[in-house]
């Protein structure tokens, strides 16, 4: 987990959130969080905090939600997320290889993201694509029909590029299959 | 290109138009932009053939249009061309010049882009004779292939809209109801209750304020008809939805979508937005007087969202916790206002009805299970992809005419319906037709579609332990059955997948899904125990020769088998040890290699990538 790392988070964009959901009740909770998440790319604490005082409903109920719901992250993410699908139709075409393989050339276990920030690994439980499976989805682009040398190819290529710090891994995020 | 229709035939007419306006389009390019294909590369296709119409200046005659899924993702990307329906599969960018300037300036097939069929090696013109859809009966997704998603006024060129003015102008409230009611419309989302009924409960609680809701949340792994009607079709779930709404008297609906579909939030919104621009949505729908809302809410990624009451707290805001029943949200749902919940194919079915009739839709399926189903054929299968078939169907016209039988010539073992609430089906139920009673008599059950199909290198008790490691994940925990049950039964599976199964662990697991069926609160609980009990009846030696013999059958569970290489077969080309992690596998050139037993990790590596299946698993 990337722990020491937290970037000062810039809250002004908040009232501009907030104005979205004045007046609607509980309800909007959870679209409120995705919508702050979006913003941050995480949950900030100080951000539910201000939201909790804004709208003035309990700061647990926000945790509550929070740490229920998959989609929520109270920590920063990586620049780059690597999401494995691990549903039957993938794990039955070998998606635990896939999986453990990623594991390795990240160093990482699921739910895990790297101390520089610069991967997220996540294994979710059906990315929808199921035609293609094993399915593995890098920063919102789909990769089909995965094995362990594909994947280790995929990973290695946006590693490179991420070192770099260079554009390469945005180009190459349409070509790379 | 604002306009409010107000009246049935002011929609008539408009429909008119739009048709007049698409006869300009002497050919039209239809790409598939569903998932599967856009991850083969679809929408560098479509900008291909955009940018080549534009060059030769075809783009007053010829129209490039990304339609939703076509259902047969293997063969991505697909391409259809109208109006002779030419399909084209697997196709590049890089082929698209060639086809602009064969198919549409010469009007030549491009052969080598053309379904070949595997047994007849002969090519295949159009999409419909492909067995893949030939065998296929097609209503809910029957425009999927040429409707553009993003464009309201497609979907009125083909009738859109049209059952929701028949039934606002030319029915009452209760001939709907009972129309939908005469047609045996089941619910497609899990149980199967009768759609009908469950509208009349709620349209017969007291109340003036009643929601209706979408649920679009499709939690099962292996599953995705409804993303592929939310992306392709997404007006066909709003026009039901209305239709729906005006039936039960409902003010207010919602579509629940998971997060994991960002697309199909896109599209829905998008549709409803166009919807209201032209008057089908909001105040006074069409003139009739009759208003009705939607909104679009996204699920945060939780599988026991897809549950009616969990997802009701969801859009409450709430933790997604199911609640007990009774009360039914046809009482007390939504705020504790009486609430109607269908799935998004449920949905889409309800235009069909009302366009076409209760009897023709009751003249479609069996006795018991009325119209079509969709199911997402994937797993170990030739033709994976979206089918959607007549209920009554057998398991094998599925799996081997329409999905072209099992991948790399190997034998089927199993399909798993149901989602995690299903069981396995064995080779010697293949004839059991598909409805509703029929698998639930199977120890499975139709759930919303999901249909794995798995081979003989699967092992059963690995897909058992599976589905509780998923469920054990995805369980709330506010029930104790289903929080601690599934955690047992996990523990008991792992330890047989570990060689350390004992003989007594079978009977447990029996004993254990009956306490999971009697005390948990919801159907992911009562349910969960089908994937273990169904393994258990129908691959009880497989069981058996885990904890017996401790052998994998299959070769799967890692502390159960070995890995060698076989010197006969062994060409010496060194892949195996290139790709080991471990350093297992080793040799040199010309002798026969080896693998350390004592290094080797079981990953399976050097199997996969041996050509000359040298490497032995026992
Ligand atoms: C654990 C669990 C998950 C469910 N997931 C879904 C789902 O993803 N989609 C769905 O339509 N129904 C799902 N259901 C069924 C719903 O509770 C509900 O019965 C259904 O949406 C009703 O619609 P229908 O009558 O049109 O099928 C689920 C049920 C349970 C118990
Ligand atoms: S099971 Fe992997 S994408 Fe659905």
């Amino acid at each position: 987990m990337a722990t020491g790392i937290v970037r000062e988070v810039d809250l002004k964009a908040l009232e501009k959130i907030f104005r979205g959901f004045e007046g609607k009740g509980e309800s909007i909770l959870i679209p409120l969080v995705q919508a702050i998440q979006a913003e941050y790319g995480f949950l900030p604490k100080e951000a539910l905090v201000k939201a909790s005082h804004h709208f003035r409903i309990p700061l647990s109920r926000f945790y509550g939600v929070v740490t229920f719901y998959a989609q929520f992250y109270l920590t920063p993410r990586g620049k780059h997320t690597i999401r494995c699908c691990r549903g039957t139709a993938c794990h039955v075409r070998g998606a635990a290889k896939v999986i453990e393989t990623v594991e390795q050339e990240l160093g990482l276990k699921e739910g895990e993201t790297s101390e520089d920030l610069s991967f997220s690994f996540e294994t979710v439980a059906c990315l929808g694509a199921c035609a293609l499976a094993p399915v593995v989805v890098l920063d919102e682009r789909y990769y089909g029909q995965m094995n362990p040398e594909k994947v280790r190819v995929l990973v290695r290529q946006y590693k490179g590029a991420s070192i770099q710090e260079s554009s390469i891994g945005e180009e190459n995020n349409g070509k790379a299959d | 290109m604002a306009r409010q229709i107000s009246s049935p035939i002011e929609l008539k007419t408009y429909a008119e138009e739009v048709c007049k306006k698409k006869e300009r389009w002497e050919m039209v390019i239809a790409v598939c932009g569903g998932t599967g294909c856009s991850a083969f590369g679809s929408y560098d296709v479509r900008s291909a053939f955009t940018k080549e119409v534009e060059k030769l200046s075809l783009s007053d005659r010829v129209l490039v249009k990304m339609t939703g899924c076509h259902g047969f993702c293997e063969k991505g990307p697909v391409t259809i061309i109208y109006p002779w329906q030419y399909t084209y599969v697997s196709i590049k960018p890089e082929d698209v010049p060639e086809v602009i300037e064969k198919t549409i300036i010469k009007k030549e097939l491009v052969d080598r882009l053309l379904y070949r069929d595997p047994v007849t090696k002969q090519r295949i013109k159009h999409n419909n004779e492909i067995p893949f859809y030939a065998h296929q009966k097609r209503l809910v997704f029957q425009h999927n292939g040429h409707l553009d998603p993003t464009s309201i006024d497609d979907y009125i060129s083909v009738g859109g809209y049209q059952a929701l003015a028949k039934a606002l102008f030319e029915m009452t409230p209760e001939q709907v109801l009972v129309e939908v009611e005469k047609s045996g419309l089941r619910g497609r989302g899990g149980a199967g209750f009768p759609t009908g009924r469950k509208w009349r409960f709620c349209r017969n609680s007291p109340g003036s304020e009643k929601y209706i809701i979408c649920n679009g949340d499709e939690g099962d792994p292996g599953a995705f008809m409804d993303r592929s009607v939310m992306e392709g079709n997404p007006h066909s779930v709003i026009e039901g939805m209305i239709i729906g709404a005006y039936a039960i008297g409902a003010t207010k609906g919602f579509v629940y979508v998971r997060a994991e579909y960002p697309i199909a939030v896109k599209y829905t919104r998008l549709a409803i937005e166009q919807a209201h621009q032209y008057g089908l949505l909001g105040e006074n729908i069409l003139g009739s007087g009759f208003s009705f809302d939607i909104e679009v809410r996204e699920g945060a990624g939780a599988f026991v969202c897809g549950e009616e009451t969990a997802l009701i707290a969801s859009i409450e805001g709430k933790r997604g916790m199911p609640r007990p029943r009774p009360p039914f949200p046809a009482v007390s749902g939504l705020w504790g206002k009486p609430t109607n919940i269908n799935n998004v194919e449920t949905w889409a079915n309800v235009p069909l009805i009302i366009n076409k009739g209760a009897d023709w839709f009751a003249s479609i399926g069996t006795a018991e299970s009325k119209g079509t189903k969709t199911f997402s054929l994937v797993g170990k299968i030739n033709n994976t992809g979206i089918v959607e078939v007549p209920l009554g169907i057998t398991l094998r016209e599925i799996i081997y005419d329409i999905g072209g039988g099992i991948s790399g010539g190997r034998k089927f073992k199993a399909v798993q319906t149901g989602g995690p609430s299903g069981g396995c089906i064995p080779e010697w139920l293949l004839d059991t037709p598909v409805d509703y009673e029929r698998l639930t008599e199977l120890g499975s059950m139709m759930g919303s579609g999901g249909m794995i199909v798995m081979d003989e290198g699967t092992c059963m008790i690995d897909v058992a332990r599976y589905f509780m490691k998923f469920l054990s994940e995805e369980s709330c925990g506010k029930c104790v059955p289903c929080r601690e049950g599934i955690d047992r039964a996990l523990d008991i599976l792992t330890d047989i997948t570990e060689g350390k199964g004992r003989k007594e662990d079978i009977s447990l697991l029996e004993e254990l899904g009956e306490v999971l069926k009697d005390g948990s609160l919801c159907g992911l609980g009562r349910t969960a125990a089908n994937p273990v009990l169904s393994t258990i009846k129908y691959f009880r030696n497989e069981y058996e020769a885990h904890i017996n013999e401790k052998k994998c059958p299959a070769g799967v569970c890692k502390a159960l088998i070995t890995f060698s290489i076989d010197e006969e077969k062994c060409k010496s080309c060194g892949k195996c040890a290139k790709v080991c992690p471990t350093k297992a596998a080793s040799g040199k050139k010309k002798e026969p290699y080896k693998i350390d037993k004592e290094k080797c990790i079981k990953c399976g590596l050097c199997r996969e990538s041996c050509k000359f299946g040298a490497v032995i698993v026992s």
